[in-house]
């Protein structure tokens, strides 16, 4: 079970009303390398995975559900007061006409999300992999939307969550060494 | 069956499990987890057993026993 802290994991703040914005960062929310895939594939991993690093994707996936909360009030904030002719004008038409002012998890083409974003192969070192290399990915999306706004302050809190890609990669590759010891252990059957 | 780049761990049991448990998982590390960047000079396999093994050199080389031929784990 999770304990729910009605707050940000770091303040979120949008300065410049530009709708458009909020087209590109819906990929980091319904995106396949988005939070949600983030959260969704190292909870869902935990299960079978050895115990030792069971502790490592409980913490990381749960930060992954505090950053969606972040992109969300990103999108949020620079949607909420925006209207119809205005998201049109931001390349959100389509996304209007089916969701309104509500959010909905699909990436900046307007392609819902789908499972097929994350995988569970069931060996640890793959699996670990694929995070490994989710977390990149993600590093890059984070870049790839710092140079896409010159709004300070969306910059900011889009750096914040670039540096936790760069952490949780590391953790991950931390978790593959941990897997991988005891390699001299001779054992007998 | 199960070399060194076989690893183990002890998951969890509950008594309240509703099928007998396995007590032992096992997972492999095969042998370029250790290899950063193939050194010159390594020790080969004959041709014709490179062929058949997938690999020039026995350092990368890691047999897959199949786990459906085993009893009891």
């Amino acid at each position: 079970m999770w304990v729910y802290e009605k707050k940000l994991q770091y303040p979120v703040r949008v300065s410049k009303c530009d709708p458009r914005m909020a087209k590109y960062l819906i990929e980091q929310y319904g995106g396949a390398d988005g939070e949600l895939s983030a959260a969704l594939r190292y909870l869902n991993q935990r299960y079978s995975i050895p115990d030792k690093v069971i502790g490592l994707l409980t913490d990381i996936g749960t930060e992954e559900l505090a950053h969606l909360e972040m992109i969300a009030t990103m999108v949020y904030k620079l949607t909420k007061d925006a209207t119809p002719e205005q998201l049109e004008a931001a390349g959100l038409g389509a996304h209007f006409v089916n969701h309104d002012n509500a959010l909905f998890y699909e990436n900046a083409g307007g392609v819902p999300w789908t499972a097929t974003y994350i995988q569970a192969k069931g060996d640890p070192i793959a699996d670990l992999y694929e995070d490994i290399a989710a977390e990149e990915k993600a590093r890059a999306t984070y870049q790839w939307l710092i140079d896409f706004t010159d709004d300070v302050d969306i910059q900011d809190s889009l750096r914040f969550l670039r540096e936790r890609e760069i952490v949780h990669s590391l953790r991950f590759r931390e978790a593959v060494e941990i897997l991988k010891a005891d390699r001299e252990q001779k054992k007998v059957y | 069956m199960y070399d060194n780049q076989w690893r183990e761990w002890k998951p969890y049991v509950s008594p309240l499990d509703p099928c007998p448990p396995m007590r032992i998982k096992r997972y492999v590390v095969p042998p370029n987890q250790y290899i950063p960047f193939q050194p010159m000079n390594l020790p080969q396999f004959p041709l014709n057993e490179a062929l058949f093994r997938g690999t020039l050199w026995p350092a990368l080389y890691s047999p897959y026993p199949s786990r459906r031929a085993t009893k009891g784990g």
